[in-house]
């Protein structure tokens, strides 16, 4: 059973990152495109994310639930310690979630369409950040719980050259993301031409950023690379996204709609995979060595168990909903577009 | 501020302002259900154009409601860890099966605003049904959990540890279907006065008659039978709470002192140091029939509880006056309707009943936020009842003040955005949806 619930928490993390993520990224895009062509890319955005965009945000609630019900000091550690990250993410949530809402649905459109839009733009890019830092501060080992003073155990806990280092790798790879997924919505040549070469500068912008992960790491000596390629499988997944990621540069562009999303997806799992895998099961790293573990640091097994059934009874009704959900508004964007 | 006052401010403002949002999420899609189906039925333009012109409304709440409830679900954690460290896995139940009533509901809520014209018109209707449905549910579970904290099970609690913890139990909990019953009528309570008065507010206007009669009928009606049904349910809940939180019915009726035959307290000045109520109207034996259903039954009073397990009763008796007394305003305002529409259908035509309408419209959502502050404070000093005070888990970080001053800007300009953005929806029902331009 706790296994049924660290599936589910790896899995909805997983989504959140690549749904959620294509998602912020879609803003994120606004943010580097050019005033001009800022209008297509937010109609494109709404046209295709509009449907799925509550559902997308779903992810992070199902994996805070899970959090907070099976494996409660994991949560609550993170929430006394990353709490002003966390305020910061939940800002850019707000702002972001109303003003994405309120720029459609606002009867009258004249100027707060921009101030909409610039909350919009700016909130996109700040809230991925933000889940970098806190993505970082579980594995670099800052976390002190016996700190007492503010600094130490309310700031440093993530405030360092690596978590911000790894707040900018998320946001760049939102943006790739967002970047591939709108290639395939857009029928236009030159507008297509243009998210090409918007994905390949996010792709470059990724690895840029990635390298200052790798130095960042090296810097505030976490052995990061020790993690990654100490391992057989932790090297396996880095080049397998490498070799994908040079079939995906050389297939841009030519119309392989499924092909590149399949590819950008499998790159994003498998940094998520290599990053979380070798921890197993520590999922935040404390100062001093100590670390908090999915597996003895979980709720009883009476809780798992009705969490466990909880989720299973859940995914019954909603897989089948959700793919029904994406599979209709693919059809008939296809017969809208013939 | 000290920063345990700023956590319990910045958890009740939170939590006021998602329910507002929250209630017009359950209440809305069964008001759309009800104007869809009419259009599919009679084929009525207007009836389409009401629809629309709600489901534009909603999104709004929507967001704003689901972008709240997703701070709420970190703020329990970042406001009240040790709180929920303890009681995490034990309340989760209803948290997680709500996490997939909210998941259906975000689906649904894509099929039905992104779907008109798309799909079989009744497979369509049934989407915003389902949206309904499962904001109910949600709402029923949500409450479970709070529930819980008034009435505490599925644990033992042995020398600090809480053992033999069973979720299910803890979710069928001794509070959680008196509450949940009064607060899923309550939701269609304020909705609908609040929906229904802004209707009536442009009926006097006099723009979009036919559109804005057809939509304040049907929130009208929803309102009506729930503001008639309260007060029945509110008894339940009183009786429920005499049984398992004496302090805090003593706090409600500020019942300072045990007695037989005791006397119901309307209004009145409470000293909480002299322990008396001024001014106030005493009607013997009510809270002794109220509170056990016998006028002769004995009343805890205060006296009998310890003082550092006093809640505040001041502001928890006020709460609950305010409370029931608009509960009771609603109520008349109901039966006025009634009468109206099966004896004298002339009041139909007449400014005054509409003008009483606008009057309602934030009353129902003032009796909200009553109410929980009756349940929220009258629960205090503790946080999990007779287990874990409030202050033991509250934060270790300090500065909470500054967070939220923080929250409360945002939600105060987030308040006014919506509003803004709601006016201007109505302002442009003629454009927008109901172009018959007829002016009466
Ligand atoms: C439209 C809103 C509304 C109206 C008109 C009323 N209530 Fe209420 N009341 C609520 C909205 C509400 C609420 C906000 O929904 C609460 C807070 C917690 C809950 O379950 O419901 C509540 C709580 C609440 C409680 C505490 C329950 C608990 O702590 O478990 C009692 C005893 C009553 N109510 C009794 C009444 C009575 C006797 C009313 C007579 C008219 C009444 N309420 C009208
Ligand atoms: C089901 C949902 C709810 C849950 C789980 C819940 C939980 C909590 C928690 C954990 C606290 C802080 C600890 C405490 O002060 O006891 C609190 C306080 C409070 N909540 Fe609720 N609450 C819920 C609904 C609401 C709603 C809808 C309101 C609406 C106004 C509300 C009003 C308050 C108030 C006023 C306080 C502060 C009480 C005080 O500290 O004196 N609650 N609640
Ligand atoms: C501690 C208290 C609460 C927490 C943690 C909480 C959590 C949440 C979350 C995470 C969402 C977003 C879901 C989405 O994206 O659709 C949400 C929305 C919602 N909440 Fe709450 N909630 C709380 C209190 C309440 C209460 C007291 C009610 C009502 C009785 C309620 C009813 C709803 C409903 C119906 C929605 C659906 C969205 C909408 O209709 O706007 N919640 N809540």
């Amino acid at each position: 059973m706790l296994y049924i619930v660290i599936g589910f928490l790896w899995t909805s993390i997983w989504l959140y990152l690549l749904l959620g993520g294509a998602d912020f990224g879609a803003g994120i895009l606004e943010l580097v495109s050019k005033r001009e062509d800022r209008h297509t890319a937010r109609h494109t955005l709404y046209r295709t994310i509009g449907p799925v965009w509550e559902a997308n945000h779903m992810w992070l609630i199902i994996a805070i639930v899970i959090l907070f019900v099976g494996f409660p000091r994991i949560y609550t550690t993170m929430s006394i310690f990353v709490h002003i990250p966390l305020v910061a993410m939940l800002l850019g949530i707000i702002a972001r979630g109303t003003a994405f809402v309120f720029r459609h649905y606002d009867a009258v459109e004249d100027h707060m369409q921009e101030v909409y839009n610039r909350i919009f733009i700016y909130s996109s890019a700040i809230t991925p950040f933000f889940l970098g830092i806190i993505a970082a501060s579980t594995v670099s080992s800052n976390i002190d719980p016996s700190a007492n003073d503010f600094m130490s155990a309310y700031v440093y806990s993530w405030l360092n050259a690596f978590g911000i280092a790894v707040g900018l790798f998320t946001v760049c790879i939102c943006g790739f993301l967002a970047a591939i997924y709108i290639i395939g919505e857009i029928s236009e040549e030159a507008e297509k031409q243009r998210f090409i070469r918007l994905a390949k500068r996010m792709v470059i912008a990724a690895f840029i950023s990635g390298a200052l992960v790798f130095l960042a790491a090296h810097y505030e000596h976490i052995p990061l690379l020790d993690w990654i390629f100490g391992h057989w499988i932790g090297s396996v997944a880095i080049v397998a996204a490498s070799i994908s990621l040079i079939v995906l540069w050389r297939s841009l562009g030519r119309g392989h709609t499924i092909r590149i999303r399949l590819l950008a997806g499998f790159q994003v799992s498998m940094i998520l995979f290599a990053a979380t895998y070798i921890h197993f099961p520590k999922i935040v790293l404390l100062k001093g060595g100590s670390a908090l573990s999915l597996l003895s640091d979980a709720g009883t097994e009476k809780t798992m168990e009705s969490l466990a059934l909880a989720l299973l009874i859940g995914s019954l009704f909603i897989l089948p909903a959700l793919f029904y959900l994406l599979y209709s508004f693919e059809k008939r964007k296809a017969n809208v577009d013939h | 501020m000290d920063d345990f006052l700023a956590a319990r401010s910045q958890m009740a403002l939170s939590l006021g302002f998602h329910i507002v949002f929250a209630c017009i999420g359950m209440v809305m899609p069964f008001f759309m259900a009800v104007a869809h189906y009419k259009w599919l039925k009679s084929g009525l333009a207007v009836y389409k154009n009401v629809t629309k012109a709600w489901s534009k409304g909603v999104a709004i709440f929507f967001a704003t409601g689901a972008v709240s409830g997703t701070v709420l679900s970190f703020e329990l954690g970042l406001l009240w860890p040790t709180f929920m460290e303890h009681a995490g896995p034990i309340f989760g139940m209803p948290f997680s099966l709500e996490g997939t009533a909210f998941f259906i509901e975000a689906i649904a809520l894509g099929f039905f605003l992104y779907g008109w014209g798309k799909f079989n018109p009744w497979f369509h209707w049934f989407t915003g049904v389902v949206v309904g449905i499962s904001g109910l549910v949600s709402g029923i579970l949500v409450v479970a959990a709070n529930a819980w904290m008034n009435s505490p099970t599925g644990f033992q609690y042995i020398d600090g540890k809480y053992l033999d913890i069973d979720p299910i139990q803890a979710m069928f909990n001794d509070a959680w279907f008196s509450q949940a019953l009064h607060m899923s009528l309550a939701a269609f309570v304020a909705t609908g006065f609040a929906v229904a008065g802004v209707h009536a507010f442009m009926i006097l206007r006099g723009k979009n008659v036919l559109f804005h009669q057809k939509a304040f009928r049907i929130a009208a009606i929803f309102a009506c039978i729930a503001a008639v049904l309260q007060p029945l349910s509110g008894d339940i809940s009183a009786k429920d709470v005499g049984k398992r939180q004496p302090a805090k019915l003593a706090a409600m009726e500020a019942h300072f002192h045990t007695e037989k035959q005791a006397s119901l307290i309307v209004g009145g000045l409470v000293h909480e140091k002299k322990e008396t109520v001024q001014y106030a109207l005493k009607i013997p034996g009510l809270l002794s029939w109220m509170a056990h259903g016998d006028f002769q039954a004995s009343v805890t009073g205060l006296d009998q509880i310890p003082k550092e397990n006093h809640p505040p009763v001041a502001i928890t008796h006020y709460a609950f006056q305010v409370m029931v007394g608009l509960g009771m305003m609603l109520l008349a305002l109901a039966l006025v309707y009634f009468v109206a529409l099966w004896k004298k259908r002339t009041w139909l035509n007449r400014t005054w009943l509409y003008r009483l309408f606008v009057w309602a419209i934030p009353l129902g959502f003032l009796a909200i936020e009553a109410g929980w502050m009756v349940t929220e404070i009258g629960r205090q000093p503790w946080i999990i009842y007779g287990v874990m005070r409030t202050a033991d888990a509250v934060t270790p970080m300090p500065g909470i003040a500054y967070s939220f001053y923080l929250f409360t800007a945002v939600y105060l300009s987030l308040t006014v955005i919506v509003i803004f953005l709601l006016y201007r929806q109505i302002k442009m029902v003629g454009k927008l949806y109901d172009q018959s331009g007829e002016i009466s």
